[in-house]
């Protein structure tokens, strides 16, 4: 059953009814296969590129759709209910290109956000490395300035569509002041200098390439930054609270996948001459599912609803990330439950669903750092 | 070059369709409607052609106020303007009455090329096309695979199990065509956003001069006089394999004269 929305137009019903259907005949018939052969599926991006889905958020002028926060974060969830690693892919490639939509300049807006928002260029997004994750501060690849050009020396670790994207937004120090000192750039692939790792062998979201991105002088023109230099901070910085949403998001897009397997499966199996549905401990089972996934849709809604009334929004993004990917984890756990051995079968999606869910509290933030947000957030409300 | 498809609004195939108690026609309350799947092939190819050459598409369809829909979907793909022929009266009709209300709606059209999907995913019939251009006074090409247009002529391709037959004719014509000549595109958040400002005329019967005693459920040929649910499916038989189960497996074949 589609999950019954409330959504402000009547192009967004007709956007979801549009992103459901490719989610179902386009996105889901594969999930299983390609996550089990390890394929990346970068003609599915192409595919989304094309009917606008990539647009959504950003100007008009630049080809995209100028729907709120609120409409594409529900098209999101869609998409990962259907395929988590495409929901995830599509969060990524929103992180780097919000850091050109807002920090490129008038020139490098016109001339790279038509096809990034188009689907023909697929983003990556390289701000951690193996030993700055969370404390991205502490990265440590460098961009030193040699004439019109950057020369970029360093390795970028857990790069989302390592070695498939079409071009890369990179974090870089170009000064050695901890958070100043760190700026922002768009480099093509097939960059001289620029080599991949081999694919990190993950527990999950195995079709979603993560790799580490070698720099060994690699030379960046000096039109490619974005932004000022020192500026790289504030561009990571400020895509943070909306990628936040955006694996809020497809975490509760995994989260309804896992409660709609486990409700029509509790229809469907039948012991000591019943449906297991009928047994109130499963109803009980499937009703706090149910329950945590609402809410978690709810509180995503919220924070998109904030950012589209351009309110603050970080504590609620972050409260977001942490309560949606929670439920995930939960409700793909209990999903597994419910199908009882079946359910830890490879025959069923579920243990997929669970292997899936648990990256969602550890990356984009971990839920440790999400809480650190909040609770910083709520002392400052109260001492300024 | 001006196209009109012909579509219908038809209850979610993949839902359970039911009939009405009160009078035996298709229920298309309690069951969500769309543009039929075989009519999304026929406003494919209407697009293709128009985009080839200079060409303008018309969609036309006839139903209760939420037909409205299947022209909607079929803007949102590219076409260029829909006519919806609405009416309470038209409720019940069969194929007989359909095309009659088609074809005056159609002469009211310009059309160099009448394109219809093969069926209804409802009433399966297929039968509306060929009735459709007798009423006409046109040629009808029916389930065609491959449709060429050159000039004033039109050639199709149809494939059948014994036979490949290429069928030409002279324009305007009526082709219906088949779920293999293409692949149905997806509309796009820029094509939802267009069909928003696309015209959609609302004609009825008056409109189109036609009588209402010859339409509708009362006028109509053939009737529902009973049905039934379909039965639940019984689970499938289970061969265990205990040295015999080849010999096993040929005898359920055999029985089911598959073999």
């Amino acid at each position: 059953m589609p999950v019954d929305r409330l959504l402000p137009s009547d192009e967004a019903y007709d956007l979801l009814a549009l992103v459901r259907d490719i989610a179902a005949e386009q996105l889901a018939p594969r999930a299983a296969a390609d996550e089990a052969a390890e394929r990346f599926p970068r003609d599915a991006f192409r595919l989304l590129g094309q009917a606008g889905l990539l647009a959504l958020p950003y100007p008009e002028e630049y080809g995209g759709g100028a729907q709120p926060y609120e409409v594409y974060l529900q098209m999101l969830e869609e998409i990962a209910a259907a395929w988590m690693s495409i929901g995830v892919g599509v969060s990524v490639h929103a992180l780097a290109t919000y850091a050109i939509a807002s920090y490129g300049s008038e020139d490098q807006r016109a001339q790279l956000l038509p096809a990034v928002l188009g689907g023909e260029q697929l983003g990556a997004y390289c701000l951690s490395e193996a030993q700055a994750g969370s404390d991205v501060a502490s990265m440590t690849t460098k961009a030193v300035r040699d004439g019109d050009a950057y020369v970029i020396n360093g390795v970028k670790a857990w790069i989302s569509h390592g070695g498939h994207a079409d071009f890369y937004l990179l974090f870089a120090r170009t000064a050695a002041d901890r958070s100043k000192g760190i700026s922002a750039f768009h480099v093509p692939a097939g960059t001289a200098g620029m080599s991949f790792g081999a694919p990190e062998r993950k527990m999950g979201l195995t079709a979603s390439t993560t790799t580490q991105v070698v720099f060994e002088d690699a030379r960046v023109p000096v039109a490619y930054r974005l932004g000022d230099e020192g500026d790289g901070m504030r561009v990571a910085l400020s895509a943070l609270d909306s990628g936040r949403l955006g694996i809020a998001a497809c975490a509760t897009g995994l989260a309804q996948a896992a409660l709609d397997v486990a409700v029509l499966y509790a229809t469907q199996r039948e012991q000591f001459g019943q449906r297991i549905g009928d047994f109130q401990g499963l109803q009980f089972l499937l009703a706090d599912m149910a329950a945590a996934t609402e809410a978690a849709r709810a509180t995503y809604l919220y924070a998109a609803r904030l950012r589209d009334a351009g309110r603050r929004f970080s504590r609620q993004a972050s409260i977001a990330k942490l309560v949606c990917t929670d439920a995930a984890m939960r409700v793909t756990t209990d999903a597994v439950q419910v199908l009882g051995g079946y359910g830890y079968t490879r025959e069923f999606p579920v243990e997929r669903y669970l292997r899936e869910a648990k990256v969602t509290q550890i990356f984009e933030g971990t839920n440790q750092i999400q809480r650190m947000v909040i609770g910083r957030d709520l002392l400052r409300s109260v001492s300024g | 070059m001006n196209i009109v498809v012909c579509v219908k609004h038809v209850p979610d195939a993949t839902a359970n369709r039911t009939f009405r108690a009160s009078d035996n026609t298709v229920d298309r309350a309690g069951v969500d409607g769309l543009l039929s799947e075989l009519d999304e092939y026929a406003v494919e190819e209407a697009l293709k052609i128009a985009e080839a050459g200079d060409g303008e598409v018309t969609v036309l369809t006839m139903g209760p106020e939420p037909a409205t829909d299947a022209i909607r979907k079929s803007l949102q793909m590219g076409a260029h303007k829909g006519v919806h022929v609405s009416d309470d009266a038209i409720h019940g009709s069969d194929a007989i009455a359909t095309s009659l209300v088609l074809a005056a709606a159609l002469k009211r059209l310009e059309y160099d090329l009448v394109l219809c999907g093969m069926a209804s995913t409802d009433g399966v019939m297929g039968l509306v096309p060929a009735m459709l251009a007798e009423r006409l006074g046109i040629p009808a090409l029916t389930y065609a695979v491959e449709v060429s247009i050159d000039g004033d002529r039109v050639t199709v391709r149809r494939d059948s199990d014994t036979a490949v037959e290429t069928v030409v004719a002279p324009l305007p014509a009526v082709v219906s065509v088949t779920d293999q000549i293409n692949e149905p595109r997806y509309p796009s958040f820029k094509g939802i956003m267009a069909a928003k400002k696309k015209p959609v005329e609302t004609w009825t019967l008056a409109d189109l001069d036609v009588d209402a005693s010859q339409v509708g459920l009362d006028a109509a040929g053939t009737a529902v006089t009973s049905y039934q649910a379909r039965p639940p499916r019984s689970s499938g038989t289970v061969i265990s394999d205990e040295g015999d189960g080849g010999v096993q497996l040929v005898d359920f074949l055999a029985a089911q004269k598959f073999v």
